[in-house]
């Protein structure tokens, strides 16, 4: 009975996973996969005989009001760090069962036992210091630049083969020790893997060690033999692992190039910025053209949400929706810190979903689309990852702007964006720079829009 | 390899490509929503801290089992609840299709 009930709470997940599918059922799934979380609870409480609930019990509180705290006042625009916390604790978690389990059988395990116990040892603990140092670089503690360590490759091979010679030791000679140095040498590989990884490659990094909490869990499942923590983690697996491959199609680099190049700490040549000369627009000049056009398309990227400009943006396109403008918003993949950031950042601001077009939906219509406001966004809007096969980012998807009859740009100045590439599309006939900093750009230009 | 593990692959290959399907069709407006969500559900390593922190004799295991209940819990509370905040949000626009 146990059994098919942990399955239930497991059939949950899934159900749960299938709704998150579309934005109507999505709250129903969360709910439901919630449910399922606390029947796999319910279930191992009520299974347990000669149990000490002391610590259970204050696991339980405290865990859950710091969780509820962390959930209930983040703002949006922090969610990465959360997340990437969250992964952490989760790792850290199966991590700890397995430790529990070698010091209540005093590391004697059978081989298959002792192989499951050391994943679950290094897959957590490289989780958790790993997400840890992704925190620190996405809530600005720790450098967000690539920080590039000398040889830093090499001493990552070095460690990761003497994890598997410990990890074997361990395992062999049934050695608590060995396994808790399996612990130390996971904790500083997890550090050292991702400290030379730079911010803007964060959405990979992310959902990489989500994909890494997963595993760890199942590994953990596999430890104390309980279907439910085997299917969870498996999903949760699945679903990082999909989204790390979607980030990384969306920037057209592959996992190991993220994880071994440390993108933009070695320009591949000193910066050109053409001298070529931009048309500068004002705000009224851009409130005209907004004003007589009847499609705009916006193109948020992570400036936007750096400058809190997405409150500013919705107003702007109230204002102009309620003269007749059609507006929706584009969105690349890679636009925030992780996967579907900047929908959330819009969603906040009571953008409607429907607004919100992905990279397919709006490459299409650009080329009926009047003007293209582009605001903190560069290098996912610059042509010459479609043109200019010399390019470093040639051949990563973009939203082709280009293609509209007007783009306006909104950017602080001329400089590159964090792959230090020029961008053709500024010195293009049909672009207007508007120079400011996005919110009070967009400010100004809804005060001009009222005397139009 | 004893059955129970053999039996324990099967149901993780199994599930892996349940996912796999499942999760493909989460359109990029919901990714950050499915990713909090995902990382939630593995807090289900929360069964085991139960587990560890239940049967721990002595007081070294015991901390080990206390500190995995309180990470898991974070995990699985914290995940579900900024999920659903997220997914409060979304709203279609009134009278649009």
């Amino acid at each position: 009975m146990t059994e098919l009930l942990y399955l239930g709470a497991a059939v949950l997940f899934i159900f749960g996973l299938k709704k998150l599918s579309s934005p109507r059922t999505a709250r129903q799934g969360n709910m439901l996969a919630s449910v399922g979380m606390l029947i796999a609870v319910i279930v191992t409480l009520a299974n347990m005989e000669n149990i000490g609930w002391g610590p259970i019990i204050a696991g339980l509180v405290v865990g859950g009001g710091v969780g509820a705290a962390l959930a209930l006042r983040v703002k949006m625009t922090s969610m990465p760090e959360l997340v990437a916390a969250f992964n952490g604790f989760g790792g850290v978690a199966s991590a700890l069962v397995a430790l529990a389990e070698i010091e209540r059988w005093d590391a004697s395990f059978d081989t298959e036992t002792g192989v499951v116990v050391a994943l679950s040892l290094a897959i957590g603990s490289i989780t958790f210091s790993g997400s840890f140092v992704a925190f620190g670089k996405l809530n600005g503690s720790l450098p967000g630049r690539p920080v590039m360590l000398p040889g830093g490759q090499l001493i990552n091979a070095l460690l990761a083969v003497a994890l598997v010679a410990t990890a074997v030791w361990a395992i062999s000679a049934e050695d608590a020790l060995a396994y808790w140095i399996v612990v130390g040498l996971a904790l500083v590989l997890g550090v050292l893997a991702v400290i030379p990884i730079g911010g803007a490659d964060m959405p990979v990094v992310i959902s990489l060690l989500n994909s890494f909490s997963g595993v760890a869990a199942a590994m953990a499942g596999f430890v104390i033999n309980n279907t439910a923590l085997i299917i969870g983690g498996a999903l949760v697996g699945a679903a990082g692992l999909i989204l790390t491959m979607l980030m990384g199609e969306a920037m057209n680099r592959t996992i190991a190039n993220v994880l071994f190049s440390g993108f933009g700490a070695t320009p591949s040549g000193p910066v050109t910025t053409s001298d070529k000369p931009v048309k500068k627009a004002t705000p009224d000049d851009v409130a005209i053209a907004l004003a007589y056009a009847e499609n705009v398309i916006v193109v948020p990227g992570y400036g936007l949400a750096v400058a809190q400009a997405q409150h500013a943006v919705r107003e702007l396109a109230t204002a102009l929706e309620e003269r007749g403008v059609n507006v929706d918003y584009a969105i690349h993949p890679v636009a925030g810190r992780m996967p579907g950031h900047m929908n959330v950042l819009l969603a906040e601001a009571d953008v409607p979903y429907d607004q919100l077009l992905d990279l397919d939906q709006s490459n299409p219509r650009f080329g009926q689309t009047d003007v293209v406001l582009v605001i903190g966004a560069n290098d996912v809007v610059n042509p010459s990852a479609r043109d200019d096969d010399t390019s470093p980012i040639y051949g990563m998807p973009i939203l082709e702007v280009d293609l509209a009859t007007t783009v306006v740009v909104v950017k602080r100045s001329l400089s590159p964006g964090f792959a230090g590439i020029d961008n053709p599309l500024f010195y293009d006939e049909g672009t207007m720079m508007l120079f400011a900093d996005g919110k009070a750009a967009v400010e100004s230009v809804i005060g001009a829009l009222t005397n139009v | 390899m004893s059955e129970v593990f053999i039996n324990g692959i099967v149901v993780f290959v199994l599930a892996a490509f349940v996912g796999l399907e499942v999760i493909s069709k989460v359109p990029p407006t919901l990714h950050t929503p499915l990713m909090s969500g995902a990382n939630a559900i593995s807090g289900i390593t929360i069964v085991g801290a139960v587990i560890a922190a239940g049967v721990g004799e002595g007081a070294f295991a015991i901390v080990l089992g206390f500190l995995a209940v309180t990470a898991a819990t974070i995990n699985v509370v914290g995940g579900f609840l900024v999920t659903d905040r997220m997914l409060e949000m979304f709203k279609k626009k009134p009278g649009r299709g």
